[in-house]
């Protein structure tokens, strides 16, 4: 069969069939019938001719003939569509559905069908449904044929459009005509316009449709196909661009998050905390609990589960801070590596406890209705979690600069930062505030350990993955600077967004190491260093 | 002037680990393999490899002891020179499994040819060669150090901000060698090894030598770390770690010191790993994880830094415990190690030698004391001789 010879045949019954002043009143009964005799070249010719119809009724048969459900009764060459039952079949109308009786196993015989058939019936039925009264099954069917365009669609595309009324559906209807022009044999000029159409539609599905059909364009419309696709391509491009520095955002607010509390803890106090990853997860799991007792209690209140599990999980935290601080940091002061060990075998104790209670596997955290869903911006979409994730760090973000720049309890913290003898002198209880200080930055790796939740794992492990990144962007921010650690996440972040589409995740997470590595021999107390006495002590 | 340097570093502590670490090399081999296994002086050949892996350990925190206790650059990356060490053994062997491997292939090891690899990559070229394989043992760690010390060190990055960017480093490593395209067998590292110079690795005695040889290397290490530290550059090497800008106005290169040193330290972790592996009979890309180096310096912590045997008892101490913990009470283990490196830092700050060595020294200066109490003329020499120690 020769698919050219078989696509004129189809187009000459389809303009035949619209050029009449009332095409869907013809019946499509003995054509369906007629199915029951056809090989497969009749086949493909009456299922055009069925499709010219218009009618939607033929649906449920096209849809059946698919299936390998369509049978014709050896009797009178009648066309069903057949359901096995018990040891026949039972037989339904094929175009009202009306049930037509019982049939016996050797009553009836199956209509065969290929491949190539159930391309054909699919493409028809995309065609039938763009004219049906329903005007979100029309959209369907326009986008459809959109995504998959075809040249035998051009004419029911075109028809459609003509009793078009909807300006959303027709502008798609218009779009998916483009589309299906392209691929015809329709006039140049034609073509052109198509070209136009498509490359103010934009997108990478346009751009693909393009890309296809620009071996067989042609040769007077190469320009204008080319044009089209550079234009298209250059403002995929930006938008690439835009939702990549949106994904490095994304990153870069977690970043913060994690590290937020580091920047307290080491960067403020100097205590190098390898436990601020293990605060973390015990916030995590402060909002299990919370949503645990929720779920049993009060399911109604589920949505409220974060906000309620913020408060807790900065108490718990904080208050396990406390001891860390009393217990066995405030004997350390000024042994910064020693610090390290300390706190690296609080956060095993930490760890192990929590997979004695909770189990080594990860617990199930809920994402309240509010997080889920996305909404599209332009050519990108965005995601609420991540939305919600980047306010609610930045919110952090300002909180914490508010209380150490605006409160009684900041400037004794900043006092004791810089001078802690002379702060001493002046009244302050400088043990009280390293406490308090280090269960500040603890309740706040716990409220981050929260926000992480809903978008990582909750195990034990959960601090391990965030304790080497968390140093990384406090150490290249600046020790003792907050802006510092804003700028190092967020740039951070973008960077490793950007390398991961030319070298693949892992690599570039490797790269970025690399570049903080060498970014420290350059400027050894990072982006924003503290300047004057302060940097010896 | 080389014969100097030698006899310094038999210092008597020394000597007796030396005697006691050779004398381990002969008797453990000797009474597995000649005692019948019914025997009560019988050693089982799983304790010989146990032993054998406790050793390299040792010279892993002998590594990093030189480096943190003498030098005070504390390294949370020596488990990456390790590793290195370890990888550049296990590409020997599996050379040498040849076409005994799954696939049989005689050129290509069995994970490449899962790879669908159709030749071997340019790095595993001389692998094949036993000695060049262990210059590869000095040479990569070596290297590494060389490099990452160049720029660390003429840039005066120290204290905290090396440690962060030394763990930065091996974390990286780990993430590369856990890539399949690295070329190194990723995730599952390299294993099945059949044989290291002829001999099946698995057999008792193979694994009897391979003891030897790491009690041999861990002694030898421990003179040349004693050659070290007790050479005038020894002295200086003090000098950077508890006054790094005096010492730089004195006049001497303190990076070049350091460097130095960074460079020799990495060598011996990568021989720690090789005589590793073969005892293991794995290496995978977990031996590069930050946790892993960070235990290393707890080892070192616990032993006593800035002392050369400390290490080597706490080493082995802590990881005879982990192994009976870990066997006895697995869920305990870790609350274990993590009281451990509270109660190091907070009550034992100078590790167990350290302790002891600073009684034993105040029972000196005490005895001192009370010997200058007696004839006051008496008295400065042995304040010169207290000053000279």
């Amino acid at each position: 069969m020769t698919l050219k010879s078989f696509l004129q045949a189809l187009l000459a019954c389809l303009i035949l069939s619209f050029a009449a002043p009332s095409f869907a009143q013809s019946d499509p009964k003995p054509l369906i019938d007629a199915l029951a005799k056809a090989d497969f070249n009749e086949a493909e010719k009456l299922l055009g001719q069925i499709a010219a119809t218009g009618d939607a009724r033929v649906v449920p048969a096209l849809n059946a003939f698919a299936e390998g459900d369509l049978y014709f009764r050896k009797s009178d060459n009648l066309v069903f569509i057949a359901k096995a039952a018990g040891s026949g079949f039972e037989l339904i109308d094929p175009l009202t559905g009306a049930a037509a009786g019982q049939a016996a196993k050797n009553a009836v015989t199956k209509i065969k069908v290929n491949n190539n058939l159930r391309r054909v019936i699919r493409s028809a039925m995309g065609g039938l449904t763009l004219l049906s009264p329903d005007r979100a099954v029309r959209l369907q069917a326009a986008e459809a044929v959109l995504r998959s365009p075809s040249p035998e669609n051009l004419d029911l595309v075109e028809a459609a459009l003509a009793k078009e009324t909807d300006g959303e559906v027709k502008a798609r209807m218009e779009e998916a005509r483009a589309v299906s022009v392209l691929s015809s044999d329709r006039s140049i000029d034609e073509k052109r316009s198509a070209i136009e159409t498509i490359k103010n539609l934009g997108g990478r599905n346009s751009l693909g449709i393009l890309n296809s059909v620009s071996g067989s364009i042609e040769v007077g419309l190469k320009g204008d196909l080319d044009a089209a696709i550079a234009s298209i391509e250059s403002e995929q491009q930006l938008w690439d661009m835009a939702q990549n520095v949106w994904y490095g955002l994304s990153l870069g607010s977690v970043l913060l998050l994690a590290a937020i509390g580091l920047a307290i803890t080491f960067g403020v106090m100097g205590i190098i905390n390898m436990a601020h990853g293990e605060m973390v997860m015990l916030g995590a799991y402060s909002t299990f609990v919370v949503q645990e007792v929720i779920r049993d209690n009060a399911p109604n209140l589920f949505d409220w589960s974060l906000a309620i599990a913020l408060p807790v999980a900065f108490l718990v935290t904080g208050a396990v801070g406390l001891v860390i601080e009393r217990g066995v940091i405030r004997f350390l002061y000024g042994r910064p590596l020693e610090t390290l060990l300390a706190t690296w075998g609080v956060s095993l104790i930490l760890q192990q406890t929590i997979r004695s209670i909770f189990g080594p596997t990860n617990q199930e955290v809920g994402n309240p209705s509010w997080m889920s869903g996305s909404f599209p911006v332009g050519g990108m979409t965005i995601t609420w979690n991540r939305m919600w994730i980047i306010l609610f760090s930045m919110s952090i973000f300002v909180a914490l600069l508010v209380v150490l720049k605006k409160s009684a309890f900041g400037l004794n913290m900043r006092a004791v930062t810089q001078n802690r003898r002379m702060a001493s002198s002046m009244g302050i209880k400088t043990p009280w505030v390293d406490a308090f200080t280090f269960a500040l930055g603890s309740g706040i790796a716990g409220i981050a350990g929260v926000a992480l939740s809903q978008i990582d794992n909750v195990s034990p492990n959960l601090g391990q993955s965030y304790i080497i990144d968390s140093f990384m962007v406090v150490v290249f921010g600046g020790v003792g600077n907050l802006w510092g650690t804003l700028v190092g996440a967020l740039s951070l972040g973008v960077l490793n967004k950007f390398l991961e589409p030319s070298v693949g995740a892992v690599l570039g997470k490797i790269l970025v190491l690399v570049l903080i590595i060498l970014f420290i021999q350059k400027r050894p107390r990072g982006l924003f260093a503290l300047k004057g006495r302060a940097v010896e002590a | 002037m080389i014969s100097g340097f030698v006899f310094r570093a038999l210092d008597g502590r020394i000597v007796v680990a030396v005697a006691i670490l050779l004398g381990v090399a002969l008797l453990v081999p000797a009474l597995n393999l000649m005692t019948p296994p019914d025997s009560a002086l019988h050693i089982p050949t799983y304790a010989v490899s146990l032993f054998g892996k406790y050793l390299c350990y040792a010279l892993l925190a002998l590594a990093l002891d030189l480096v943190w206790g003498y030098c005070g650059i504390l390294s949370l990356g020596h488990g990456a020179f390790f590793a290195l060490g370890g990888y550049a053994m296990g590409m020997y062997l599996m050379r040498q499994i040849g076409s005994r491997g799954v696939y049989g292939n005689p050129i290509l090891p069995d994970f490449m040819v899962f790879l669908n690899w159709k030749e071997l990559p340019w790095f595993w070229h001389g692998f094949d060669w036993f000695v060049f394989a262990m210059a590869m043992v000095l040479v990569v760690p070596g290297l590494l150090a060389f490099v990452f010390g160049w720029f660390a060190f003429r840039s005066r990055v120290n204290g905290v901000y090396l440690s962060i960017i030394t763990q930065a480093m091996t974390y990286a490593l780990m993430l590369a060698f856990f890539r399949n395209d690295m070329g190194f067998g990723g995730n599952n590292g390299l294993t099945d090894f059949k044989d290291i110079l002829g001999f099946p690795v698995q057999a008792d005695g193979t694994r009897a030598v391979l003891f030897a040889m790491s009690a041999i290397m861990l002694a030898l290490c421990l003179l040349v770390a004693s050659a070290i530290v007790r050479s005038k550059f020894g002295k200086v090497l003090v000098g950077v770690r508890d006054a790094e800008s005096r010492v730089r106005f004195l006049g001497f290169r303190v990076e070049n010191i350091k460097l130095f040193t960074f460079v020799v330290s990495a060598m011996m972790a990568g021989i720690a790993g090789a005589l590793f592996v073969p005892q293991v009979g794995i290496i995978n890309p977990g031996e590069f994880a930050p946790a892993n180096s960070i235990e290393v310096v707890v080892w070192t912590a616990v032993g006593g830094r800035g002392t050369l045997i400390g290490p080597v008892i706490g080493a082995v101490l802590v990881n005879a415990g982990k192994s009976f913990f870990t066997g006895a009470f697995p869920e305990i283990w870790l609350y274990a190690l993590g009281g451990l490196f509270i109660a190091v830092t907070l009550f034992l700050p100078k590790g167990i030698v350290g302790t002891v060595q600073q009684g034993w020294n105040s029972r000196k200066a005490m005895k001192a004391a009370a010997e200058a109490e007696k004839g006051r003329d008496e008295a400065v020499p042995v304040t010169q001789a207290q000053a000279a120690e």
